[in-house]
């Protein structure tokens, strides 16, 4: 996600507001659930430092309309990144990932992006178990990808240019209110 | 970071305590049903060792391991490091070969400097001469820390021993002023380093004096060698007065800890009984070399983001 | 019949500094005056704001030969030195075999004739195969022109012997007993300056009492005997003490020290390179800032390098196995220049005194001796024609691959310095010229 290189950038375009964020991530919800004929096979597995704080939102969410609250984990994928060695890669936080032998584990990011990450996850996911099977849900697709991945579940399908930058905002992590924007070159 | 030959290179207690962090997180790793990731998949590590140490050795080796990468071992004691071979031209046979990392501990110090002046590799200090052995430093703050808490200020702690001729000594030193720690040295005049100008450390002679106030009790391994040199009259005098017997264990605070890099030479700077108490945390530090030792060579050759 | 004009330079010798040109008839001064116009068949060399000194001497050189040829041959010495300004070297005689019988003498001084660079003077050990025990044939040496006596490289520890030393030389006129004063039994297994530096870098140290304490014992020993002494490579602040209290009661001693000592301190060392290696050690600021006060008031007579060539392979190794020793004599003037004139510790006439007439005098060499002497100066009509062309305005970098010596180990490596001497004139021919060696 680089911003661009030449001028400072600046905000383009407010993707969703506060409000906006909680709506798809409860329409997220409802679908996993939908998709999975229930909650109570489902893990979801967040990939930091955003996906973590998205899957316990939406582990609450399911909570709030089914009988069962799905277990969260955490996973840093730094160390099955195929960038290492080519720029800088640091461990984010630490890897708890509940048991998912014969489970759906959803993978959870907030952006979707080039692929490589979620390729990274699927890989550290395999040091875990063998999960029955594995799903995504990102809350913004921004397209570019890189490898042949795809999410299953997206909060909005956002076109951008590869100089953009989308900038998420959860307040559990950033502070301040939630949002998604599209930062750019100025026009 | 492009070598790690001192503690100084992890640049203060920022640095330190990030390596301590990414410590953790490989401690972690290490419980998993696979323990092993392939973050340095493809790269190699060599151990090249002119002093034997099958210990660090094999520890540095396990930690390439768990991060999938390749090593290769010269040592003295399997005689491939050929003894008419000087140093340089054993390095331009080494990196011929293409590796990513040595890792190095020879008797003289600054030989891994020289190393690193030759070699494009990244370097890793396991020990050279009397001056350092970084990895064995942060494996020791670790292993504190996990005990302790994750905040060491204020902590104190005597280094006890030969201070002088210990390179396990001087890596500590740094390491532990630098996360807040108060470091006391004590020792025979004889065995304390010629100069302690600029050294973060109050040295004392009387280890009964400072005994019940400290936090922890780190024990030198002591050499006998150094009878010949007319450094200290004979190893009972030594115990008497600077060994952790059990009656000065008897003495110390119930919560001081008791630690010694090893290999420990059971009656003479430590009791036998003190070793294998619950204050010891001799196994753990042991235990503890190989996520250290991961998350250095993570940190040099994973290209992390140091300060 | 061959001339030389050195022409547009300031003259400065023992008598003071005026602008003159010089003019060399076949090997002699022959006119010193303003204003000389070439003689027909006459060849002019450019002296324009440089400075014209007698050349220079230096009473501490190692070249090698015979022995160690693969560092450094007396051909390949005696370059760097002219290169330096240098005239004349004195040197040591800690080769293989050593300097201690008549037929080394003489195969050195045949192949500095040979080479035709300089003078060179062969210094002669005290004690037979420097082991000091038994003394070494001093007066067969003497007759050969050897004057300074030493067994440099290692100190004559038995004080039995220095002593026996000192009363048998003070038979011979001008001969003189040098110690390299280390205490061996204070700096066994030692290889640097012991002190913060070196308990914090984990390598045994050199204390400075090791050399302080012999030169105590040898200042009255030199008191006692009324012999002449030299210390050679003074490096401390108590030597420079000691020294100057002796001179105070009479005692017959000088002392020299090298450049580095005056320059580099034992922080030097930090990244465990063994170019800063050398015995005796690089020491402390307050040394430092001793032997350039002990220089200034003259306790320290002369400057005098040391040069201690090794070849790569032998300081490519760690710290503590690396042999000791620096280069020096081709950088010297310019580094003293750079640091002791630019930062006022001394005049450049003080300087040069230093190096030139004042080591002369030590080793005998400003009179005429068997293989020319003459060295020093003054720059006057009829002397012996060695003289310094140094242009103090010139900067360059130093560069161990490009300088004279065969080996490489210079502790200035990269580091520019003002000052560069220009030409170099040894019995009235160029040695060196616009800053190249002749030959």
């Amino acid at each position: 996600m680089d911003a661009s290189e030449h001028a400072e950038p600046v905000l383009r375009t407010r993707v969703f507001d506060s409000d906006d964020l909680r709506r798809a991530l409860t329409r997220i919800a409802h679908e996993i659930v939908e998709r999975n004929h229930g909650a109570d096979r489902v893990v979801l597995v967040g990939l930091y430092t955003r996906g973590v704080a998205i899957a316990r939102r939406l582990a609450d969410a399911v909570g709030s309309f089914e009988s069962v609250t799905p277990p969260v984990g955490a996973l840093d994928v730094a160390f099955f990144r195929d960038d290492i060695g080519l720029r800088p890669v640091a461990p984010l936080g630490p890897t708890e990932v509940p048991d998912c032998a014969g489970r759906v584990v959803v993978l959870v990011d907030d952006v979707l992006f080039t692929g490589r990450t979620a390729r990274a996850a699927l890989n550290a996911l395999g040091e875990f178990g063998r999960p029955a099977a594995v799903q995504l849900a990102v809350l913004v697709d921004r397209g570019h990808r890189e490898l042949p991945v795809r999410a299953d579940y997206v909060g909005k399908n956002l076109p951008t240019r590869l100089s953009e930058d989308v900038r998420v905002r959860l307040t559990e992590v950033d502070g301040g209110p939630d949002g998604v924007e599209l930062w750019g070159e100025p026009a | 970071m492009r070598h790690l030959l001192s503690i100084g290179d992890l640049g203060g207690r920022a640095g330190i305590e990030q390596m301590l962090d990414l410590t953790a997180t490989f401690a972690e790793v290490m419980q998993r049903e696979v323990p092993k990731v392939p973050a340095l998949r493809g790269r190699t590590v060599v151990s090249l060792f002119y002093e034997d140490s099958t210990r660090t050795r094999l520890s540095f080796e396990a930690a390439a391991k768990r991060l999938s990468a390749d090593t290769m071992n010269f040592s003295v004691a399997t005689s491939s490091v050929s003894k008419g071979e000087s140093l340089l031209d054993t390095i331009r046979t080494i990196e011929a070969m293409g590796v990513d990392a040595i890792v190095v501990r020879h008797r003289a110090s600054g030989a891994p400097h020289r190393i690193a002046a030759w070699a494009d590799a990244h370097v890793v200090n396991a020990g050279d001469g009397r001056h350092e052995h970084p990895t064995q430093a942060l494996l020791d703050a670790y292993t504190l820390r996990v005990r302790r808490g994750p905040t060491l200020d204020g902590c104190r702690v005597a280094i006890v021993g030969d201070v002088r001729h210990s390179r396990v000594a001087r890596s500590n030193v740094y390491a532990l002023h630098a996360l807040g720690c108060e470091v006391i040295l004590v020792g025979p005049p004889t065995l304390m380093p010629e100069s302690t100008d600029g050294w973060p450390v109050t040295v004392v002679h009387d280890l009964d004096e400072v005994l019940g106030s400290l936090d922890v009790v780190y024990l030198l391994r002591l050499q006998r060698e150094r009878i010949a040199e007319a450094l200290f009259p004979s190893i009972r005098e030594y115990t008497s007065r600077w060994g952790l017997t059990p009656d000065r264990a008897a003495r110390l605070h119930p919560d001081t800890l008791v630690m010694h890099p090893g290999p420990v030479n059971r009656g003479i700077e430590i009791a036998g009984a003190v070793v294998d108490s619950d204050r010891s945390l001799v196994t753990e530090q042991v235990a503890n070399g190989v996520a250290v030792r991961m998350a250095v060579l993570w940190s040099l050759l994973g290209g992390g983001e140091f300060v | 019949m061959s001339e030389f004009l050195i022409s547009g330079g300031t003259v400065v010798d023992a008598t003071g500094e005026r602008r003159a040109d010089v003019r060399v008839v076949d090997g002699t001064i022959a006119e010193v005056a303003e204003g000389l116009a070439p003689g027909p068949g006459g060849t002019v060399l450019d002296a324009e704001g440089a400075i014209v000194a007698p050349g220079l001497v230096d009473i501490q050189v190692h070249l090698r030969e015979p022995g160690r040829e693969d560092s450094e041959t007396i051909e390949s010495g005696a370059r760097a030195a002219a290169l330096g300004g240098c005239t004349a070297v004195v040197c040591m005689p800690n080769t293989t075999p050593a300097i201690d019988e008549a037929s080394v003498v003489h195969s050195i001084l045949e192949r500095a004739r040979s080479a035709g660079l300089c003078e060179v003077q062969p210094a002669g050990c005290i004690t037979r195969g420097r082991a000091g025990v038994e003394l070494a044939p001093i007066g067969e040496l003497y007759d050969l022109g050897v004057r300074i006596f030493t067994d440099d490289g290692d100190c004559v520890a038995d004080a039995g012997v220095m002593r026996r030393a000192f009363e048998y030389a003070s038979a011979l006129p001008g001969a003189v007993i040098a110690q390299h004063a280390e205490d061996p039994a204070l700096v066994r297994g030692g290889h640097m300056h012991e002190g913060a530096w070196s308990a914090r870098l984990g390598i045994a140290g050199r204390p400075a009492t090791a050399e302080s304490s012999i030169v105590a014992r040898d200042l009255q020993l030199a008191a006692l005997t009324g012999g002449r002494y030299h210390v050679l490579h003074l490096s401390c602040a108590t030597s420079a003490d000691l020294v100057r209290a002796g001179k105070a009661t009479g005692i017959r001693v000088t002392a020299e020290c090298t450049p580095q000592h005056l320059v580099l301190t034992d922080a030097a060392c930090a990244g465990f390179d063994p170019t800063f290696k050398m015995n005796p050690p690089l020491r402390e600021q307050a040394d430092v800032d001793g032997l350039r006060a002990a220089l200034a008031d003259g306790t320290i007579d002369a400057i005098a390098t040391d040069h201690a060539p090794h070849s790569p392979e032998t300081k490519d190794v760690p710290f503590e196995e690396a042999p000791p020793g620096m280069l020096g004599v081709e950088t010297a003037l310019a580094v003293a220049h750079t640091t002791l004139v630019a930062e006022g510790i001394v005049t450049l006439g003080h300087l040069l005194g230093a190096l030139s007439w004042r080591p002369a005098a030590i080793a005998g060499l400003d009179a005429a001796g068997p293989e020319g002497g003459g060295h020093g100066g003054p720059i006057a009509p009829g002397r012996p024609a060695h003289l310094c062309v140094f242009d103090p305005q010139r900067r360059w970098v130093v560069e161990g691959e490009r300088l004279a010596s065969r080996s490489r180990n210079t502790p200035w490596e990269g580091r520019e310095l003002t000052g560069r001497v220009r030409h170099t004139l040894y019995r009235g021919i160029p040695t060196v010229r616009d800053e190249e060696a002749t030959r």
